[in-house]
């Protein structure tokens, strides 16, 4: 098979946030560590991990769109090249384009239509977004519309519509899916399936383990703002391709495995334990696990787990 | 409308109370202890019915407010000619210098804060909050005072009070008369609030940079003036505007100090007047058309909320 070029490449990647609390009295909240992904050409990449494990930081992080008191660390590349700030304000809305997780990102009191088009009048940008708003079964009506007279679905797919505009080459879609019906689910994973497929690198983001299966070609999971592990989707046939015991502890949870959930709670990040952060929920966590842990290549894929 | 006239009840309900109340007598206030001593039993109680000393207060008040709703405000005791009158006079002079002042600080304060919130912490919002915090905690009569002597004492370049140029003839008094007396008063109202309008939309301009649309007009490429100009401008306007008309109050409590400053003879100043020479009719005259003002600003800025914003002017005919 011919080596696909790699369009993002994120490594080593952290997100602090600098608190004031009671005062004076400054910490640094490390929300993300240790987070390596990889996407390329016409791959679909999801990225799976539950709420508050950092997966919208990421999205965030790769446009340079952070919250001010946030510094990132490690390094981001994208199409070979060192993805510094200056480039990620030329690219993103062009060649990287954001699908954001909730409504409130659309402006309330700017008309959907013109909202899409970035207040763009031209024909071809006309002509576009009504062929995208007729697959989408979104009359032409509603472009006239402000948000708050849409449903949410309806406003989840002019969310998506705004990716669809340009001719992107990397799609980030943090969570574009929920209070979609099945049917419309499908359709907006095969249209983000189609850009992937005509080039561009789609990194899906999502709690929903069973939806990024259906579509994506990887997975990559997140615990506690760290990546644990980046398997192939065809690995969670079975437990035993997969690597991690909390890609595993996934694959328990699954419908079709059992819905065998395991106990306790993702760590909050104040009180993160020393080296693996799913080391006090995992029935293998050894003395070694509370040591700084290597992401290693283990049969094709990549996993943070010294047991694996 | 039956808010207005509840509200407009309730305002000379208690301007009446204060004035009853209160500890001034108005036969020695407007007559002269000296005066008064010189004068004979007759004289006083004839001066005492005048003044409407000695008749129950609740009586006096339901007096007015039947004159009142036929129409008839009554004479002013002090000015001897009826309310209406003394008014329209008085409320031509501060309307001049409200309405100048309204405007600029309206116009300027929006500017100002947009500029200032369109990056927290920026030097030029360091600058221009700093500087509105300052002018926001003086006081207008203190800033009154500071110009005062700057402009008309030092400098000479400005009339130190008064509307209208002294020993001149109404008829001589030209339009640019009264600009030129209208200026220093007017200026300090703005700068007063200026630095009321500024603050705020500044802070709401914060709050908009803030917003997740604004992050997302970021992430899809727009620069930071067509963030400003599509996202952050109408969102801004919205609340301004509701806060442009709400300051009449402030406007119109402000002038009263600085009339009282520059002698300037408008409807803040005969308010003064009125309240400590126990006008009653002049002073409850005053009070219910500035409070009609104070709710017609009010009434104004949510009507126009509800043409201009699109979530009120069309949420009704959602379905
Ligand atoms: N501005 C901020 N200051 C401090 N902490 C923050 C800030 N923004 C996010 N966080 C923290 O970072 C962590 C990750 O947040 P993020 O929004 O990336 O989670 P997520 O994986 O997208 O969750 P969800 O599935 O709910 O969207 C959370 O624990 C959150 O509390
Ligand atoms: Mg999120």
């Amino acid at each position: 098979m011919k080596e696909k070029k790699t369009v993002l490449n994120i490594r080593d990647f952290s997100v602090s946030f600098e608190q004031y609390e009671r005062g004076f009295h400054k910490t640094v909240l490390p929300v993300i560590r240790n987070l390596d992904v990889t996407v390329h050409e016409g791959e679909m990449v999801a990225v799976v991990g539950s709420s508050g494990s950092g997966k919208s930081l990421l999205a965030h992080g790769i446009l340079g769109i952070l919250p001010y008191n946030a510094t990132m660390g490690g390094e981001i590349w994208y199409d070979g090249e060192l993805l510094t700030p200056k480039r990620q304000k030329m690219l993103r809305g062009n060649e990287i384009v954001l699908v954001p997780q909730s409504i409130a990102f659309l402006d309330p009191l700017m008309k959907i239509g013109s909202q899409i088009r970035k207040g763009k009048k031209d024909k071809a940008s006309k002509a576009r977004l009504d062929k995208i708003f007729e697959g989408y079964h979104l009359k032409e009506e509603v472009q006239g519309l402000y948000p708050f007279e849409l449903s949410g679905g309806m406003n989840r797919r002019v969310l998506v519509s705004t990716a669809l505009m340009g001719n992107p080459k990397l799609v980030i879609a943090d969570e574009p899916t929920p209070g979609l019906h099945m049917d419309m689910v499908r359709r907006v994973m095969s249209h983000f399936r189609e850009l992937a497929d005509k080039g561009a690198g789609v990194l899906l983001i999502t709690h929903d383990l069973e939806q990024a299966l259906e579509v994506a070609d990887r997975v990559v999971v997140f615990y506690a703002g760290t990546t644990v592990e980046d398997a192939a989707a065809s690995d969670f046939q079975a437990q035993e391709t997969l690597r991690h015991p909390y890609s595993k502890a996934l694959w328990r949870a699954l419908p079709q495995n059992g819905f065998q959930f395991i106990k306790g709670t993702q760590p909050y990040v104040k009180e993160l334990p020393d080296g693996c952060p799913f080391g006090p929920r995992c029935e293998y966590c050894t003395a070694e696990c509370q040591k700084e842990i290597a992401y290693r290549e283990v049969q094709g894929g990549r996993v943070r787990c010294v047991h694996a | 409308m039956i808010r207005m006239l509840l509200l407009l009840f309730f305002v000379s309900v208690a301007a009446f109370t204060l004035v009853s109340v209160s500890p001034i007598d108005p036969l020695q206030a407007n007559v002269g202890q000296a005066a008064l001593g010189a004068m004979s039993q007759e004289q006083i109680a004839k001066l005492s019915e005048y003044w409407g000393v000695g008749i129950p207060p609740v009586e006096r008040f339901f007096a007015w407010a039947g004159d009142f709703f036929r129409g008839d405000m009554g004479m002013s005791l002090l000015y001897r000619q009826p309310v209406t009158k003394v008014i329209g006079v008085k409320l031509v002079n501060s309307l001049w210098l409200m309405a100048i002042a309204w405007m600029l600080s309206g116009i300027v304060g929006f500017i100002l804060g947009i500029l200032s919130g369109i990056r927290e912490g920026s030097l030029l919002d360091r600058i221009i909050k700093g500087y509105s915090l300052v002018i926001a905690s003086t006081p207008a009569f203190w800033l009154a005072l500071v110009l005062l002597m700057v402009f008309a004492v030092w400098l000479k370049v400005l009339p130190i009070g008064l509307s209208v140029p002294i020993g001149v003839e109404a008829s001589g008094v030209t339009i640019a008369d009264r600009i030129q007396h209208a200026i220093l008063p007017a200026i300090t109202l703005s700068i007063t609030g200026v630095a009321n309008i500024t603050l705020h939309t500044r802070e709401k301009m914060i709050e908009v940079m803030e917003s997740d649309y604004v992050l997302f007009a970021k992430a899809r490429g727009e620069s930071t003036y067509r963030i400003v100009k599509n996202h952050a401008l109408r969102n801004v306007l919205l609340p301004a505007l509701t806060l442009q008309f709400a300051s009449i109050s402030e406007i119109f409590g402000g002038s009263v100090l600085v009339e009282q400053v520059f002698s300037y003879p408008g409807l803040g100043q005969a308010a003064v007047t009125a309240g400590l020479g126990s006008d009653v009719p002049l002073l409850l005259g005053i009070t219910v058309i500035s409070a009609v003002f104070v709710f017609g600003g009010n009434l104004i800025a949510n009507l126009l909320y509800g043409v201009i914003d699109p979530r009120i002017r069309r949420g009704g005919s959602r379905a």
